[in-house]
């Protein structure tokens, strides 16, 4: 006889189980990132009290609803700038920021580049599904050129963000691009960035079938994957501005993995600095 | 002995801004994050300067938008945040005010208010905004909006609006005008052991029982975990139940959210709201004026008093939740109400709706020049 309550998911202990099952459809991208990320923190044994999860609007920004850990869902684009003000208040928290294509770098682009520029230490993993799929489908900032999207009908007209590229020249201390067919790679990936002190990026292109790939010749997610699998090409440390994506090659790897101070470092070594000195006055 | 430097008791000479910062730093905040605007950069400004002194942080953000999204957050971390801005950074800000007025998360937002629209007139006092900081973000929720009208008060007020954050779960404004911010005069910062602090209530339940959203208590206000304390705990601006799971298809879920939002504040309107009566007892005709504009209408009442004219003003210092009785108290007897303000009119409606049958007169004033006693004078001799 089968012991039911012997049954469990290995990840369990780190999804609110209430929230299951998702919203996500058939196919999408974002389970296989939920589960690299807790896979990473499993392997770590991060201690889940000292992480927090923030995510902005979207479909992959649900995933903060469903992990067991502390969890805030923003307003849209506004998570980095949320996350900035966790990490300072408390420098002890594990922050990550994991949030879409459109939310992080069209209405969010803004305080991606700032909070890269300040090298402040939160690690931000975006879902790069092509498009806003949530509202059903329309061209965003990392749409390809000609791609088909509800408001791109005729073929997307502009010209799409390179994203490892962007977050290098922000100043990212660690940069990497994967896809979900590549998940030890991104759980690794993923775990490195964990342990890592400074701004992290991940970005992770993720197949949307049902919203973006049905419009685009790919109408299943094996279908997606199978293209993933087919047009990615492993060039690490390789120049981020050459990393192209597009529908015949799709270049991933780590590009960046440098040391520079901290923005908190600086700013609380600056805080003790300025105590001492006042207590001398005194 | 370590001074304490987040208080700096004694008699100084400072300005609106500077005294508003100073009230901060003597309330408990340890998280400004803000974006340079006139009139409210000398805010930012002392901030950064005063902050490291205690231990906090101060952090100039991108912009507005990321500004009240830093604070939000910083609140959820656990430290009494603050921004500063003017007009058009407000507008900027009424997104995440409508987070934080969702997710409940204590802060508090000073506007010191300029003339608009647009970017209007930078460096001129108005008090134009004192609509949108009740109305400016979208949906139904209430917040608290204080109104100093003396460099005393923008310390005092300043204390309280902290302390009205942290009771209540909400954003608080403080709505200073440009005339207060820079005017400069005596402001004496009492001992700290002398200066009425408030806690955000904390979970009397372990982790595991916490529902972050329940209120407990007749205030209905939740007790607040905060990151890193172990609750593992989620919110969201999506419509949620009091786990914090988004419910936003169900019609009961949203009623209950909603109207706690809003309660929670309605049902403490007598224990938040305050209004200064200046010989109003016996008041045929009164004045009611709040920030700045208060002070020519003090002048206006005692030169109506030595003409025998039974005049008396009510100064607004609660300006959101409405002072509703304060009003309602004298507005059946007073036989005119005049109502000056650096705006269109905008309190001057709300005036209307309560005191529905008496003669109100409204002054609007735009531009540089602030009202004379002598005007306000005009208008309440206009009734013998």
């Amino acid at each position: 006889m089968v012991q039911h309550e012997n049954i469990f998911h290995p990840m369990e202990v780190f999804l609110r189980k209430s929230r299951i099952p998702h919203i996500w459809c058939s196919g999408c991208g974002n389970g296989i990132i939920l589960h690299s990320f807790t896979e990473a923190v499993k392997e770590l044994e991060m201690d889940l009290d000292k992480i927090v999860v923030v995510s902005g609007i979207g479909c992959i920004g649900r995933v903060a609803g469903y992990v067991n850990m502390d969890s805030f869902h923003t307003t849209h684009g506004r998570a980095i700038a949320f996350a900035t003000g966790v990490k300072l208040a408390n420098p002890e928290l594990t922050v990550v920021v994991i949030s879409g294509d459109g939310d992080l770098f069209a209405i969010g682009g803004n305080h991606f580049i700032h909070a890269a520029r300040r090298n402040i230490d939160i690690k931000v993993i975006c879902a790069n599904n092509f498009n806003y799929g949530m509202t059903g489908g329309q061209q965003g900032p990392t749409t390809p050129l000609e791609a088909y999207t509800t408001t791109s009908p005729y073929g997307n007209i502009e010209h799409p963000f390179n994203l490892v590229h962007l977050a290098a020249a922000s100043g990212a201390t660690y940069v990497a691009r994967w896809t979900t067919i590549h998940v030890r790679r991104l759980t690794a990936s993923i775990q490195k960035m964990l342990q890592k002190r400074g701004f992290g990026f991940i970005e992770v292109i993720s197949p949307c079938p049902e919203i973006y790939g049905r419009r685009n010749k790919m109408r299943t997610g094996l279908e997606m994957m199978n293209w993933l699998k087919k047009v990615s090409t492993i060039k690490n440390f390789s120049d981020p501005a050459k990393a192209e994506v597009s529908r015949e090659k799709i270049v991933i790897g780590e590009f960046v993995d440098t040391e520079k101070p901290t923005f908190e470092t600086i700013l609380y070594e600056t805080i003790r600095w300025v105590q001492e000195k006042a207590e001398q006055g005194e | 002995m370590t001074k304490n430097r987040a208080v700096l008791t004694g008699e100084h000479f400072l300005s609106g801004d500077l005294a508003c910062a100073e009230g901060a730093l003597a309330a408990g905040c340890r998280f400004f994050a803000g974006y340079p605007i006139t009139p409210a950069t000398e805010i930012a400004e002392r901030m950064a300067l005063r902050l490291p002194e205690v231990g906090g942080i101060y952090i100039q953000m991108e912009d507005e938008l990321a500004s009240m999204a830093a604070i939000i957050g910083a609140s959820y971390a656990g430290l009494k945040s603050m921004t500063a801005t003017s007009g058009p950074g407000f507008s900027l800000m009424q997104e995440n005010i409508g987070l934080a007025a969702m997710t409940e998360a204590p802060c508090v937002v000073v506007n010191v208010m300029r003339g608009g629209p647009s970017t209007g007139q930078p460096t001129k006092p108005g008090q134009q905004d004192v609509m949108q900081a009740k109305w400016g973000s979208h949906g139904d929720y209430e917040i608290i909006a204080l109104s100093p009208n003396s460099v005393q008060e923008a310390f005092n007020l300043t204390i309280e609006a902290f302390n009205l954050s942290e009771a209540y779960r909400v954003p608080v404004f403080l709505l200073m005008d440009e005339s207060v911010a820079h005017m400069w005069e005596k402001v004496v910062i009492p001992r700290a052991e002398d200066i009425k602090l408030v806690n955000r209530k904390k979970p009397s339940v372990p982790p595991g029982e916490y529902a972050p959203f329940r209120p407990e208590g007749d205030d209905l206000v939740p007790p607040m975990a905060c990151f890193g304390e172990g609750y593992h705990f989620h919110a969201t601006g999506l419509t949620h139940d009091e786990l914090g799971n988004p419910k936003t298809d169900s019609p009961e879920t949203q009623f209950n959210l909603v109207s706690r939002l809003c309660e929670k504040i309605r049902r403490n309107v007598d224990k938040i709201t305050k209004t200064e009566k200046v010989m109003l007892d016996d008041a045929e005709v009164a004045v009611i004026a709040y920030g700045v504009v208060s002070r020519s209408a003090l002048s206006a009442v005692k030169k109506a008093r030595e003409k025998g004219i039974k005049a008396g003003l009510l100064r607004l210092i609660t300006l959101w939740p409405f002072p509703e009785r304060h009003i309602a108290e004298f507005a059946d007897r007073a036989k005119r109400i005049v109502v000056p303000e650096l705006n269109y009119g905008q309190i001057v409606r709300e005036v209307e709706r309560v005191a529905k049958n008496a003669s109100i007169k409204f002054l609007p004033k735009l531009g540089e020049d602030l009202h004379t006693p002598s005007e306000i004078l005009k208008a309440l001799e206009e009734i013998e």
